[in-house]
Order: structure tokens, then C-alpha cells, then sequence
């Protein structure tokens, strides 16, 4: 494949198609995803523990580790670039044990994080950390899904098209 | 005595913050728009260097994460400037109206709502500067803040142990700092001047060299080992992990090395003033 080729994935239908992709692929998605990062990732570790209403599906969902700036006038989303995947990683095998299957953030992820992906078949993304203005560019919509006192750390639920992402480990 | 009006101040930083945290240094998109690496970390950073031109046209956010407000004073010993900690923390709430709010107490983790407080450093200044007063500002995202570090070396520890050390930090770090990264290297005093000096080192315009040249080796030495790292643009491998390494230095107490790293994202959000 060449590294210039835009080809686009949709999300979830090509989930299969994505995850038979070699490591350090560049890919271009489009589809849902669900933003989630510190404080959201606490709230849904506890409601998993404790077995209370989820914010959503879980089940072959994907997470996008963002924590968007308000959206300007007549845009959806501000400024949504990926933020450190590493600080979810204490609850990341939790997620992904409850039928969550793409993350997408940046840089590195803890073995424990690495051995449930393995296990259960799910993928990680790298999303190009700082691009936020460019990522902006791929949201066309962008709807409060749950945790509104949260702020910039809210789940909200992104339909993106053609959002750049290299498969990173699977 | 320099009487100077804080109400110019405030006016004129509002204006340096809101325009910083849109358009990182142009020095940065300048060398990702031409840069020549393997095929991944390149097309990385045609795209970052695109996301430069998006938010510079759309007049958005380059990052999302507009950091929390570092306001660099040096403050001349013959300047009154009454009611200069107001001025800053108003411009700063002000150039963040329509930000992220990223500051929050630190153990309830409720957010302040308007990303005060900025981090204030004054530095009182005499001799060529006593009546002049130098306001630089610095937004630093989470991301490669936290991936900075402090050694408190030993004299014995001496050149290689300096340079170990940042090579120990980007190695660690790096892959989470946003990379390609601008290394802030702050050299003794005690541990926060060390910090301090690490940030100052940020402020420095990319590809200029410390005008002491045992320093200005040293920084190139830095550079080269860190870009032997191989962790390169946004992570993917390749040449340029880092973009330029920059020292400063204050002397130290006879027992004492302390380095401080700070690494800096490519969304390089700077500006000074002088008054």
C-alpha cells in the first residue's frame, strides 16, 4: 500500500479489514467514535465495577482519547487532537474486556494494555498528536453523549470522515 | 523611575496569547513542509505541517490542549508597573476565553472554569535591563510536560552525565511528548532553577546555537544523540526526533549538577514582549 494512498476505513463495519493490517499502516477513517480520556475513563471503570448504566455501548466501540476546545461559531467541534493513551492504560484492559475494540491516541501503551488488545482482538491507533486543527477538519458531527459537568472531558460522540490514524499495535 | 501602565501590558499580551496559541512558530512548519525522512514520519509531517496551515487560516487552535499559561517576567528594578499581577492574570483569562479549560485543583480535580491561574515567574533584573520590563509567555500542553524530568546529578556525573540524562529522558518520554520535540535543557542553581532555566531555554529562536561554545557543542551533541534515538515525527521512526536542543545555564553549588529536561511539543507556542 502506498503511504500516499487515502484509503478509507469505515468504522465499525471495516473493523476486520483494519485489525488484518500490518503495524506502522497509514489508514483514513470515517464512522463513529466516542471521545473519552481521564476523568470520563474513571467515571466508566466505576460504573463497569459497580455494574450502574454505561455511557454508551461499549460493545465494538471505538474510543477516541480526546479532549476537544469548544466548538467555534458554526463549526461542530474545536480544535480535537489525540491526547496521551498512556494514562488510560490503567483502565484500558477493563474496557476492552468489556467489548470495546479501537483506541485511538497517542503514544505508548504498558504490556497489560498490549496483552489484552492480543487477547481479545482489539486495535490501537496512533491519531498524529497536535494536529488538532487538522483532526477538527474530520469531524462532521459531534453529539453530547454523557458526563456534561466534565466539561472538555464529556463523551461525546464523533461521526468522522477521512481521520488519518496508523495502526499501531493489534 | 519607569512608571509603565499595566493597562498597555494586559492589551498587548491578550493580543501575544490569543495569536500564539493558533499559529505555532513558523520556524517549526517551515522544517516539517520540506523535511525528507522514511515514508511514514514524513507524510507525519506534511500533515502536522498542514494542521499549521489549517489553524492558521481558520484562525482555530493548532492543539486542543491550550496548555496552561506560563507568563515570564523580567522586571527592570528602576520600573513601576502598579497593578502588573492583575493585568497578567486578566489578559490570560481573557486570551483563553474561548479555550480550553484545562486547569483544575490538582487533588479534586474540579476545574478553575477559566484556566487562571497562569504560572507567574518574576525575575527582578538590574544593570542594562533595570528599566525595562520583558514579558515572554509559553503555553505547555500536559502531554510533554509530564514527560519532563529532573536529575540531580554530581560534579562527578560532569558532561556525559548531562548528556546521558537528556538522552534518558527523551528515550522515556519522547514517544508521548508530541514529538518532533524542541529539548529545554536548565543547568544548576538549585532545583528550580534548574526548571526554570529549562523553560527559559524554549524561548530560544530554533537553530540558534548558546553564544558560550563549550555549551553550543554540547547542545549539538545532545541533538545528534537524541535523534539517534529513532523515535522520530509523531512517533513513527525516522531521523528527526527532536527539532534543536537548547541549554542555559546558572552556576551551581560545588556539590551539586542539576539538569532539568523539558521537552517541548512541536506546537511550539511562544512570544516575548519587552515595554
Amino acid at each position: 500500500m502506498n503511504i500516499n494512498d487515502e484509503i478509507i476505513f469505515n468504522l465499525p463495519a471495516d473493523f476486520e479489514r483494519i485489525s488484518a493490517l500490518e503495524p506502522n499502516t497509514l489508514v483514513y477513517l470515517s464512522g463513529a467514535v466516542y471521545t473519552a480520556r481521564d476523568q470520563a475513563h474513571k467515571r466508566i471503570a466505576e460504573a463497569l465495577a459497580s455494574g450502574s448504566k454505561l455511557p454508551f455501548d461499549l460493545k465494538n466501540a471505538a474510543i477516541y482519547y480526546c479532549g476537544p476546545t469548544p466548538a467555534p461559531k458554526g463549526r461542530v467541534i474545536g480544535s480535537c487532537g489525540p491526547t496521551t493513551s498512556g494514562r488510560m492504560d490503567k483502565y484500558a484492559p477493563m474496557l476492552i474486556e468489556n467489548g470495546v475494540t479501537v483506541m485511538i491516541g497517542k503514544g505508548v501503551r504498558n504490556q497489560a494494555v498490549i496483552d489484552a488488545i492480543k487477547a481479545h482482538g482489539a486495535v490501537y491507533l496512533s491519531a498524529i498528536g497536535g494536529a488538532a486543527a487538522l483532526y477538527q477538519d474530520c469531524v462532521k458531527a459531534c453529539e453530547l453523549v454523557a458526563y456534561p459537568d466534565l466539561g472538555c472531558e464529556a463523551v461525546y460522540k464523533l461521526t468522522v470522515e477521512n481521520f488519518p490514524a496508523v495502526v499501531s499495535i493489534k | 523611575m519607569r512608571t509603565i501602565d499595566s493597562k498597555i501590558i494586559e492589551a498587548e499580551l491578550v493580543k501575544l496569547i490569543d495569536d500564539c496559541l493558533k499559529v505555532p512558530d513558523r520556524a517549526v512548519t517551515d522544517i516539517l513542509e520540506s523535511v525528507t525522512d522514511a515514508p511514514l514520519p514524513q507524510a507525519a509531517a506534511r500533515l502536522i505541517a498542514k494542521n499549521n496551515a489549517i489553524a492558521e487560516r481558520n484562525g482555530v487552535y493548532c492543539c486542543q490542549d491550550t496548555g496552561q499559561a506560563l507568563v515570564m517576567i523580567k522586571l527592570g528594578d528602576e520600573v513601576c508597573c502598579r497593578g502588573l499581577a492583575d493585568a497578567v492574570e486578566r489578559a490570560v483569562i481573557s486570551a483563553y476565553a474561548s479555550a480550553r479549560k484545562s486547569v483544575a485543583d490538582p487533588i479534586t480535580r474540579i476545574n478553575t472554569g477559566n484556566n487562571a491561574p497562569a504560572v507567574i515567574e518574576t525575575e527582578l533584573v538590574g544593570g542594562d535591563m533595570r528599566d525595562k520590563l520583558e514579558i515572554s509567555f509559553l503555553a505547555k500542553g500536559a502531554g510533554s510536560e509530564n514527560m519532563s524530568k529532573l536529575y540531580m546529578l554530581t560534579p562527578a556525573d560532569g558532561k556525559d552525565g548531562i548528556v546521558n540524562a537528556v538522552v534518558d529522558a527523551v528515550r522515556s518520554g519522547g514517544a508521548n511528548a508530541c514529538p518532533p520535540l524542541v529539548i529545554g535543557v536548565g543547568i544548576g542553581g538549585v532545583t528550580e532553577t534548574a526548571c526554570s532555566l529549562s523553560k527559559r531555554a524554549l524561548l530560544r529562536p530554533i537553530g540558534i546555537r548558546h553564544d558560550r561554545a563549550d555549551i553550543a557543542e554540547l547542545e549539538t551533541e545532545i541533538l545528534q544523540k537524541v535523534n539517534d534515538l529513532g523515535i522520530g515525527i509523531a512517533a513513527f521512526g525516522g531521523a528527526h526526533t527532536a527539532l534543536d536542543a537548547h541549554i542555559e545555564v546558572k552556576p551551581t553549588h560545588i556539590g551539586m549538577l542539576p539538569v532539568a529536561v523539558n521537552l517541548q511539543c512541536h506546537s511550539l507556542r511562544h512570544g516575548t514582549l519587552v515595554f
